[in-house]
């Protein structure tokens, strides 16, 4: 009994050392961000500085790394909210560039998903599995033909060039089939039986039973969107509309400080998505694995 | 009892089947609409993703978008004897080769320590999984600083009585990278582990506790067993994940990384920089194909993994 206690006691150490070393880089940024410039400059230096050819040169000779501010000070986030433009802009970015495809993506494959589970056959089995290969795909192949069709239709450099694929992406088709074959069938078919339409059968039982479904879709399909670099960078060259992903590791030196309190800033949304939906993540997961699929 | 209900199921079902083969006019107007609903996404995806791929496809083949002269496979073996391509691909292979085991096998590591009788579980379980939630570009800043050459990971090094290194400059770069994408992944893998674990039959590990099994010969003979089919899976997925680590590189390093960061990405970004389609189609088809080979792999894998579930 007491070798087991102290096992116990051993795997609460090793879990709590393993969560702050996963916790330390994000609360250090949130505590940095509250640091004046003068104490950020005394403790950094200049960290870094960007050279003509776009990396990185290492300037500064001491980097004293400290969790807590001496003082804590807004005077970031006052310059980052009501003094630079720029650095709120580029939030609003991204803000445009994910909530359309966010709302359409979920709406497109609302519609998908219910017809792959209703439908049955060979065709169908060969578009899913179309789906799903797509899905699969790194960004190297995609943006490919995304790029192609882009120049075609004369919206390369406009949003529209990230909206569209992303709107029609396949990965929210791929995690709602999951969740709606898990319907029951004699729910579906007993409505179908009482001469309901699939219109009807869509929109009065499988959405209200897929409303958790949706929201881990919709979690899982928003951290993928708002982290997004890849695709702003090759077809958006005018970097005004880049998001703020991108222009967060353009920063330059000097400005350290206020980019913590900008890295804050754009990891607000997240957390506080993660905090009000961090079992529908949990279930999406599971899904998206296949475990319970 | 069990079987009773799944015989009754099934000749429920069948009577069911039954009676909408006889509306099969119904069935036919049922399958017309359905396919509407299918449309906007199956017009989405062959306009942006389908048809231009075989236009890529075409690209791969030809020798200039003008002439259009057939090219046999002379753009593929020329992106292949590429060497920046080569540096990419041998970058990219050798970082999945150390980052992806890593995932795997950590992950289940912190699975099966959250498995245990451990206070505060659903926090900890909380705690592995932010990372997953934070954007990269946030936290880049935090990691530069801390892989700073002056930084406080080579204060640590310094006390061990290790030299100083310079991390982003030399070919200690990769750890950096995969440290990482181990912090921005193991939650996600450890989740799929976690769920996988939960469905082992509970009747099986309480009869192996009852003949006094020791814990490890449990782990060994039952928990692998069982989650073989899951530790595969996982593999596969880190290994696709694993090719898109490009975004952290481009966060922390910029455009023009260490020689041992380059990856494929990059190569495609600089090609897209001179915009020469058939270099690039040519790449686009040999990754497509690596990874369809790779997703055939995963498809078996998740087929034998269903079945074994449902025994």
């Amino acid at each position: 009994m007491r070798k087991k206690r102290i096992k116990i006691y051993i795997a609460t150490l090793v879990a709590a050392v393993i969560a702050i070393l996963f916790l330390m880089p994000i609360v250090l940024t949130i505590t940095n961000s509250f640091m004046s410039s003068s104490e950020i400059s005394s403790n950094y230096g200049t960290v870094f500085a960007t050279n003509e050819k776009g990396g990185k040169v290492y300037i500064s000779n001491k980097v004293n790394l400290k969790f807590i501010p001496d003082m804590v000070s807004f005077s970031q986030y006052v310059t980052v909210l009501l003094k630079s433009p720029e650095y709120l802009l580029k939030f609003w970015n991204s803000v445009i560039l994910v909530v359309p495809i966010l709302i359409f993506q979920l709406v497109v494959a609302s519609l998908t998903s219910y017809a792959f589970t209703r439908l049955r056959g060979r065709l169908k089995e060969m578009i899913f599995f179309t789906y799903i290969i797509l899905m699969l795909m790194p960004y190297q192949v995609t943006l490919v033909p995304n790029y192609l069709v882009s120049s075609w239709l004369h919206i390369l450099n406009t949003r529209w060039a990230i909206w569209l694929p992303g709107v029609f992406s396949p990965f929210a088709v791929y995690l709602l089939t999951k969740f709606m074959r898990r319907i029951p069938k004699g729910v579906i078919e007993a409505a179908q039986i009482d001469g309901a339409g699939e219109w009807q059968i869509f929109r009065k039982i499988c959405m209200p039973l897929c409303k958790g479904a949706l929201c881990s879709v919709a979690i899982l399909v928003f951290i993928d969107y708002w982290n997004m670099v890849e695709q702003p960078l090759i077809l958006l060259s005018d970097t005004e509309m880049h998001p703020l992903s991108i222009f967060l590791s353009k920063i330059n030196s000097g400005e350290i400080g206020l980019a913590f309190a900008v890295a804050t800033i754009y990891m607000v949304p997240c957390l506080l998505v993660f905090l009000y939906g961090e079992d529908y993540l949990v279930e999406g997961i599971t899904y998206q694995g296949g475990i319970k699929g | 009892m069990k079987l009773f209900s799944r015989l009754k199921e099934v000749k429920l079902y069948k009577k069911q089947n039954k009676e909408l083969h006889c509306h099969s006019k119904g069935d036919k107007k049922r399958r017309l609409g359905l396919m509407l609903f299918l449309a906007p996404s199956l017009s989405g995806v062959s306009i942006f993703f389908i048809l231009p791929f075989a236009v890529v496809f075409y690209y791969a083949l030809v020798d200039n978008p003008i002439s259009q002269q057939f090219a046999y496979l002379d753009n593929f073996v020329k992106v292949m004897g590429n060497g920046a391509f080569q540096l990419a691909a041998l970058n990219t292979l050798k970082f999945s080769a150390v980052a992806v085991p890593l995932a795997v096998l950590l992950s289940l590591g912190l699975a099966l320590l959250l498995e245990r009788e451990i206070p505060y579980r659903s926090q900890f379980r909380t705690f592995f999984l932010t990372p997953m939630m934070v954007p990269v570009a946030s936290i880049v800043l935090i990691f530069q600083v801390l892989f700073h050459y002056n930084g406080a990971m080579n204060d640590v090094l310094a006390f061990l009585g290790i030299s100083k290194i310079d991390w982003f400059k030399s070919s200690y770069a990769q750890i950096v990278i995969v440290i990482l994408f181990l912090w921005k992944n193991l939650g996600y893998n450890m989740i799929l582990f976690m769920a996988a674990i939960s469905s082992i039959p509970k009747d099986i590990l309480e009869v192996a506790v009852l003949e006094s099994a020791s814990a490890w010969k449990i782990f060994i003979h039952i928990k692998i067993r069982y989650l073989s089919s899951t530790i595969l899976f996982v593999t596969i997925l880190s290994l696709i994940s694993s090719f898109k680590v490009f975004r952290e590189i481009y966060l922390l390093t910029g455009d023009y990384p260490y020689d041992t960061l380059y990856m494929l990405q990059h190569f495609m970004n600089n090609t897209f920089q001179s915009l020469d389609y058939q270099k690039l189609s040519a790449a686009a088809i040999i990754m497509s194909i690596v990874m369809i080979i790779i997703i055939g792999i995963l498809f078996i894998t998740e087929n034998r993994f269903g079945k074994d579930m449902e025994e």
